[in-house]
C-alpha cells in the first residue's frame, strides 16, 4: 500500500538530498506542496475532477523513491537530432544528446540548473501549475527531482524537434518518481518537443509529472507525446500551459501503455490573438484506463481553440474525456471547437466523455460534439468480400478511424512516427490473438 | 461453376428465399430480373457471405465446394466476386491501399506471389484507364465523395483488379445514366470469357442490351418463376412484372 504518509515520510527523507536542497525559495515552495498533498489526500471519486478515474488500484501498490537508475542500460537510438534521456526521472547524460542547438537555447535537465543556475527558475518554476486543489501535483512539487528544461531565446527558432525519452524500468520492487518539466519559449521563438514517454520491464512504476509550459509573445511551440509505458505503470501527467499573445500551442497525446494514465492539460489563452490546438488518440486494451481531461480558459478577447480526440477500446478497458472551454466575461470574439470520439470494440469496454463550455461572454463561437460507436459492419463485410482477412480488415478499419486525428498533427514526421506506433500497436495486438 | 440446390434463406425471421435453383455453367452469363422485394439482393448477399442472412435450407456449390461453409474472404479468394448495389464508403482508408491490399490478401490466400508497389501500380492503370477511374478517384478515401456513376465504375474496377471466376453484379446499373452504362458494361464484357461465370441482377432490361446473357431468370416472391433465354428479358420489358404477381414499382 502507498498512503499519503508513504510519500510524507518519503518527502522528509528526501528533502536535504533534494536536488536544490538550501535554496529557501525551493524550500518553501516544496514545503507547501507537501502540507497541500497531505491536505487534499489522494483525489477520491467524489471529487468532480475524478469522478470517472479511480486511483485506488495506484493505491494498492507500494511504492518506493526511485533511486537514480545509472546501472540501467538501454539501447537508445542515437538519430535524433536533439535528444535528452531520462530514467526513472533522472537525467542520463550518457543517453542523451543535445546537439548543435542554435545560440540562445538552453536544453539540459532540472537537476543541472538547479546545481547550476538556479535563480534564472525563480519566474517559472511553479508560476504556471497553479494549486486548483491537484494533490498530485502537489505531491510533484514536494518531490520533483529531474526533467528537462527547454529555454528558447527571443526569435529563435529550432527546426529539429528536440526528443525527451522518459524510460520507466522497475526491477524488483515499484517505484516512483516526480517529474517536472519547464518550457519557456521567448518571443517570437518556435520550437517543436517530443516526449516519448516508455517503459523497460515489466514490473509497476509510477510516472507522477507536472509540465510548465510559457509561451511568449508570438511564439509557436508544438508538443508531442507519447505514452507508451509499461502495462503495469501508472502514468498522472499534467501539462500547464500560458499562452501570451498571438503565440500557438499544438499539443498531441497519443496514449497507449498504462495500467492507468490520465493526461490534463490546463492551457490559459492569455493574451489576445493567441491559439491552441490540443488533440488526442488512445488505444487500450485489457482493463486498461486513460483518462483525458484538458480545460482551456480563454481570458483574453480574440482567441482561438479546437480540441479532437478520438480512441479505440478494446475488452474491459476505460477512457475518459473531460473537456472544459472556458470563455471569461469580456472575452469577445471567441472560437472553441471540441470533438470527441471513442470506438468500442468489446461490450464491455466504456467511455465516459463529459464535455462542458462555461461560457460568460456573449460574442463567442463554440461547440462541442462527443459520440461513441462500434466498427462498421458494412464496411467491414465489404472489406471481406474483398478477400481481406477479417482481422486485417478490422485493423484497416481502426486505423481508418484514427487516421483524421492523426492528421492533425502537423508535424510531418512526428504525425508517420505516431500513425506507426499505432498501426504497431494493433499489428502487435493481432499477433497475440493468433 | 455454381450450382444452387433449393435454397431456402431467411432474414431477421422472414423467409425471402424460398427455394431457388440455379446451375451456372463456366463461361455463361445469367441475368437474374424481378420486382422489388423479389429476393434478388438476398440472392447476392448469400453468395458473398453477409451475415444477417440464415440459409434454412438446400445448398450452394462452387466449383464443387460448399460455399456457405467458406468465410466472405475465403469466397473472395476463391474467386467469387459480388459488385454491390451501394458501394461502402469507407472514410480513412486510401483506394489504392485498399485495392492493393484486398489483391495481395487475395493472392496470398491462392498461393499466388504479392505484387510489389510498382507491379500493383502498373496493373490498376491499366484497368483504370478502360472504366474511366481517374487518378483523383485513386487517391480520394474509398468511395468517399465518389457521384453513384463513379462508385460503380470503382466496383467495376475492383473486379477486374481481383479477376474472379464468378462475378454477381446487384443492380449495377441503378443510378447510371445511358454513358455511364456503356462505360460499365464495357467494363464488363471486357471481363467475360470461357472460364468466368457472371450472375447478372437487374430490375431493367436495358442492361442486358449491353451485357447480353446466356440465360434469365425471373425471381418474383423468393422463387424462380421462369427461365428463358435472352429475348425474356425483352418480353418482361414490354409486359413488366405483373404476370408474376408484383406490384411493379417503376
Amino acid at each position: 500500500m502507498t498512503e499519503v504518509q508513504t510519500f510524507v515520510d518519503q518527502y522528509g527523507a528526501a528533502k536535504a538530498v533534494l536536488p536544490g536542497a538550501g535554496l529557501p525559495w525551493l524550500a518553501s515552495l516544496r514545503e507547501q506542496g507537501i502540507e497541500r498533498f497531505a491536505a487534499l489526500g489522494f483525489p477520491t471519486r467524489n471529487m468532480e475532477a475524478w469522478r470517472y478515474t479511480n486511483v485506488r488500484p495506484l493505491q494498492k501498490v507500494a511504492f518506493a523513491p526511485a533511486e537514480p537508475a545509472e546501472g540501467v542500460q538501454i539501447a537508445v537510438d542515437h538519430g535524433a537530432a536533439h535528444r535528452l534521456s531520462f530514467v526513472n526521472g533522472r537525467f542520463r547524460p550518457d543517453l542523451s544528446n543535445v546537439g548543435d542547438l542554435p545560440a540562445g537555447v538552453v536544453l539540459t535537465s532540472l537537476a543541472t540548473v538547479l546545481a547550476e543556475d538556479p535563480e534564472s527558475l525563480k519566474d517559472h518554476l511553479g508560476a504556471a501549475a497553479e494549486d486548483d486543489g491537484e494533490s498530485f501535483l502537489a505531491l510533484n512539487t514536494a518531490l520533483m527531482a529531474d526533467g528537462y528544461v527547454l529555454r528558447i531565446g527571443r526569435g529563435v527558432v529550432v527546426e529539429d524537434p528536440i526528443e525527451m525519452l522518459f524510460i520507466g524500468a522497475a526491477s524488483d520492487k515499484s517505484v516512483a518518481y516526480h517529474l517536472r518539466n519547464l518550457i519557456v519559449a521567448e518571443e517570437g521563438s518556435a520550437a517543436v518537443i517530443v516526449e516519448d514517454h516508455i517503459g523497460h520491464g515489466e514490473g509497476a512504476y509510477f510516472s507522477n509529472g507536472a509540465t510548465e509550459v510559457f509561451a511568449g509573445p508570438g511564439a509557436r511551440l508544438k508538443h508531442y507525446k507519447l505514452q507508451d509505458e509499461a502495462r503495469a505503470a501508472f502514468h498522472l501527467h499534467g501539462a500547464f500551459v500560458r499562452l501570451d499573445r498571438d503565440s500557438a500551442y499544438e499539443s498531441f497525446v497519443l496514449s497507449l501503455g498504462a495500467r492507468l494514465s490520465r493526461n490534463e492539460i490546463r492551457t490559459v489563452l492569455n493574451g489576445t490573438g493567441s491559439e491552441c490546438f490540443l488533440n488526442g488518440a488512445y488505444v487500450v486494451a485489457d482493463e486498461q484506463h486513460v483518462d483525458n481531461t484538458t480545460f482551456i480558459d480563454h481570458a483574453t478577447p480574440h482567441t482561438d481553440s479546437r480540441e479532437v480526440y478520438k480512441g479505440v477500446l478494446d475488452d474491459k478497458a476505460r477512457a475518459v474525456f473531460q473537456g472544459t472551454i472556458m470563455v471569461r466575461p469580456d472575452a469577445q470574439k471567441i472560437n472553441g471547437h471540441q470533438l470527441n470520439r471513442a470506438l468500442l470494440l468489446s461490450d464491455k469496454a466504456e467511455i465516459d466523455a463529459k464535455p462542458a463550455l462555461e461560457i460568460y461572454a456573449d460574442d463567442v463561437k463554440c461547440s462541442h460534439g462527443a459520440t461513441a460507436g462500434e466498427l462498421d459492419d458494412d464496411a467491414l463485410f465489404y472489406l471481406r468480400a474483398r478477400g481481406i482477412p477479417e482481422q486485417q480488415a478490422r485493423r484497416m478499419l481502426i486505423e481508418a478511424f484514427l487516421d483524421d486525428v492523426i492528421d492533425e498533427i502537423t508535424h510531418p514526421t512526428v504525425r508517420d512516427a505516431f500513425r506507426d506506433k499505432v498501426s504497431a500497436w494493433l499489428a502487435a495486438r493481432h499477433e497475440e490473438d493468433r | 461453376m455454381l450450382e444452387i440446390k433449393d435454397l431456402h434463406v431467411t432474414v431477421d425471421g422472414a423467409e425471402i428465399l424460398k427455394g431457388i435453383d440455379l446451375a451456372i455453367a463456366p463461361g455463361e452469363v445469367h441475368a437474374i430480373m424481378g420486382p422489388n422485394g423479389s429476393g434478388k439482393s438476398t440472392l447476392s448477399y448469400v453468395l458473398a457471405g453477409r451475415d444477417g442472412y440464415e440459409v434454412t435450407g438446400g445448398s450452394i456449390l462452387y466449383k464443387g465446394e460448399d460455399l456457405l461453409e467458406m468465410a466472405p474472404e475465403e469466397r473472395a479468394a476463391a474467386g467469387v466476386f459480388l459488385a454491390f448495389q451501394y458501394p461502402i464508403e469507407i472514410p480513412g482508408v486510401a483506394s489504392m491501399t485498399f485495392l492493393k491490399t484486398a489483391l495481395n490478401a487475395v493472392r496470398k490466400q491462392r498461393g499466388e506471389s504479392e505484387l510489389d508497389a510498382m507491379q500493383f501500380l502498373k496493373l490498376v492503370r491499366e484497368k483504370a484507364k478502360l472504366l474511366n477511374v481517374t487518378d483523383d478517384m485513386l487517391k480520394r478515401a474509398v468511395n468517399v465523395g465518389f457521384s453513384g456513376g463513379e462508385k460503380k465504375r470503382n466496383e467495376v474496377l475492383q473486379m477486374a483488379v481481383l479477376n474472379p471466376t464468378l462475378a454477381v453484379l446487384d443492380e449495377t446499373d441503378s443510378g447510371l445514366d445511358i454513358d455511364a452504362l456503356k462505360v460499365v458494361a464495357d467494363g464488363v464484357n471486357a471481363l467475360r470469357g470461357p472460364d468466368r461465370s457472371m450472375l447478372v441482377i437487374t430490375h431493367y432490361q436495358r442492361l442486358l442490351d449491353y451485357i447480353v446473357p446466356d440465360r434469365v431468370h425471373v425471381l418474383a416472391h423468393g422463387r424462380i418463376a421462369r427461365s428463358g433465354g435472352k429475348e425474356l428479358a425483352h418480353e418482361l420489358e414490354a409486359k413488366g412484372y405483373a404476370e408474376f404477381g408484383a406490384n411493379e414499382a417503376a
